[in-house]
């Protein structure tokens, strides 16, 4: 047995808990996981149900942790874990699940799906049965601060012309104010429109903010590839940061994953909770509309619908604000059938979209037919979303398919339409 | 062995075997797997989970919005046999009287006549599920020999319960002897088999809603 193999069994064994146990336990083997899950229902191919991507999960459980399965594995009745099933089955781990969480939805046992799915990972990229495109991510957030291997002077760029545009100053690495605010990087060098909205919006609520320029990034590749130990060091720089500067709070942005990451993961990698609290930047928008701080001067005209992102909605639990924020906007908010908890991903989530084998982008373009079809189906040309990732990805699909689909951001058509 | 020795046998020795078995294979798998424990979450919850864990065991009974039309074999004969299944097991007049000869509690049945006519819906309901299983490619790809073995280990009681209230096929003592060893096989392979899901399936739902609840996400 190779020296990663080992420890990606090892690293398995560690993660298998009594949720799990009872997971694999409860499958009945009814399939009803595959009518959640985008990639099965896309491409038609059973090997996409997503309980068989835990089948290398399922078979070290049964291995160690059950007397019939040790049985079976000290005679030799047991099927192997090796590195030929891991790498086979790295395709259905990765390419095939955003870990949208849309199965743990359905399944009528109760198993939590994707959070099998997040622990298989860690074994996963233990044994280094792993895309390239996450492996590289992650080492450049590592390495260099963020996943596109963005540096603080391309965001201090970003800062400069945002105080130019918004006219109001930017404060960085500034003491004892409300908001440390994180970006990701996706959103630094294809939105960078969102802070100029952001600083818009707290000079009217009267809200202190800063950023840090050591810890500017809320995107966490090591939580994606499933590797706590690289997740630790990229979410403790946050951490040391916003307790550095005694903030109250830090503002995750809008994307998704940075949100799953510094808001839920957070402090079960480092193993404490945090000295400050973590809000979504829709959460503080919200917030903001009750208290009346958030004035809207007229109101976007076109009908549109929302895409709620997993990893904030389903999976985050920001339920409640997205549809009254979009509605405080919007004239012609129209809610689609599969919303809020039950949204179909975009098909690009958990580190998905980093991966760009030939194979994983025409999976990817396969599976957002499923978006296509409920923006087809509502018969409207704008779609808003709230996640930097989604907006690449289904970006993507709309030039992919041709569509005549505009995509906005809502903390953006927020800012865009706020009383001066 | 004549068909009397027979039922005596499995009435006795073999109920005895077969109970040992059963209780302390449930009792071992359910320490197996829970004694596995979890490390709790330590990010601040949403709000209070509260009874999240309970609202999911209930309401995982009720499908998603459109999963039916999804799939509604699944659903549907899924509902049937299982419902089919606790009523016979729990209400048919005989079967309480077994319970009380082991248990010493009873609770009053229903008539026997619907009790046949709900075994008979309840076959129906399995040999449809089990067509199913063939025929749907997700199904027949996830199936392995235990699925169609449980099957078989669930389907054999209905079958020989029902053909020896009906004495049809064999002498009744022949068909209730059958019926009774084959109840007693599906006891002693329920611990250790997908049919453990009888059990699992709460703690299942429940940490399902309580790691879901914790973020504020009814599930």
């Amino acid at each position: 047995m190779s020296a990663t193999l080992e420890k990606g069994i090892r690293v398995l064994k560690e993660v298998i808990d009594a949720p799990i146990a009872s997971y694999l336990n409860s499958c009945v083997h009814c399939g009803l996981c595959a009518e959640a899950c985008l990639f099965y229902l896309e491409t038609g191919d059973p090997k996409y149900t997503p309980i068989h991507k835990l089948e290398p999960l399922r078979r070290v459980y049964e291995q160690e942790y059950t007397l019939l399965g040790r049985f079976a594995k000290m005679v030799g009745l047991a099927k192997p874990v090796n590195d030929d099933l891991l790498e086979e089955w790295k395709e259905l781990v990765y390419d095939s699940c955003t870990m949208c969480g849309r199965c743990s939805m359905v399944c009528p046992v109760g198993n939590d799906i994707v959070y099998m799915v997040r622990k298989l990972r860690e074994g996963m990229a233990a044994s280094g049965h792993t895309p390239e495109g996450i492996r590289g991510a992650t080492k450049r957030t590592v390495e260099i601060g963020g996943p596109m291997g963005l540096k603080w002077p391309a965001v201090a760029n970003v800062i400069k012309k945002a105080e130019a545009a918004s006219g109001l100053p930017i404060p960085v690495d500034q003491p004892d104010v409300d908001f440390l605010v994180l970006l990701s990087s996706m959103e630094i060098v294809n939105y960078p429109e969102y802070l100029e909205a952001l600083a818009k919006i707290f000079n009217k609520a009267g809200v202190t903010f800063t950023l840090a320029s050591d810890a500017f990034e809320a995107t966490n590749a090591g939580i994606q590839i499933g590797a706590s130990d690289v997740a630790r060091v990229i979410v403790s720089r946050i951490v040391d940061s916003a307790e550095r500067l005694r903030v109250k709070k830090v503002l995750s942005p809008e994307c998704g994953h940075a949100y799953m990451a510094i808001r839920w993961e957070g402090p079960n990698l480092i193993g404490r909770p945090y000295k400050f609290e973590v809000v979504h930047v829709l959460e503080l928008l919200d917030d903001l509309r009750k208290k009346g701080v958030l004035k809207i001067k007229d109101k976007f005209k076109d009908p549109l619908i929302l895409h709620d992102p997993c990893q904030i909605v389903r999976r985050g639990g920001v339920l409640e604000a997205p549809e009254p924020l979009i509605q405080a906007v919007a004239e012609n908010y129209i809610p689609i059938v599969d919303k809020q908890k039950m949204n179909w991903c975009c098909g690009g989530g958990g580190g998905a979209s980093a991966i760009h084998t030939e194979e994983a982008e025409a999976l990817r373009a396969k599976a957002f037919r499923i978006k296509k079809r409920q923006i087809e189906e509502s018969g409207v040309n704008t779609m808003v979303t709230f996640c930097a990732n989604c907006r690449i990805v289904i970006e993507e699909g709309i030039d992919h398919y041709g569509m005549n689909t505009q995509l906005l951001g809502l903390t953006e058509l927020l800012a865009e339409h706020l009383e001066d | 062995m004549n068909e009397m020795q027979f039922l005596t046998w499995v009435r006795g020795t073999g109920m005895d075997i077969a109970l040992s078995i059963f209780v302390l294979g449930v009792l071992w798998r359910l320490f197996e797997i829970y004694s596995l424990g979890r490390k709790l979450d330590i990010a601040p919850g949403r709000h209070r989970d509260g009874a999240s864990g309970w609202h999911t065991i209930f309401r995982r009974s009720v499908p998603p919005p459109g999963m039916v039309k999804r799939s509604p074999v699944t659903y549907i004969g899924g509902y049937v046999f299982h419902i089919g299944l606790a009523l016979i097991v729990f209400l048919f007049v005989p079967h309480i009287i077994f319970i009380n000869s082991v248990l010493g509690i009873s609770w009053p049945g229903l008539p026997s006549q619907f009790i046949d006519m709900v075994t008979v819906i309840t076959m129906a309901a399995m040999i449809v599920v089990l067509a199913h299983r063939i025929n749907n490619p997700v199904k027949r790809y996830l199936s392995t020999f235990q699925d169609w073995f449980t099957w078989t280990l669930t389907f054999l009681p209905l079958l020989t319960g029902w053909l020896a209230v009906k004495h049809l096929l064999l002498p009744y003592t022949t068909m209730l002897a059958l019926h009774i060893l084959t109840v007693e096989l599906l006891l002693i392979f329920l611990p250790f088999t997908k049919l453990f899901h009888a059990f699992t399936v709460f703690g299942s739902r429940w940490y399902l809603g309580k790691i879901n609840g914790h973020k504020g996400v009814p599930v």
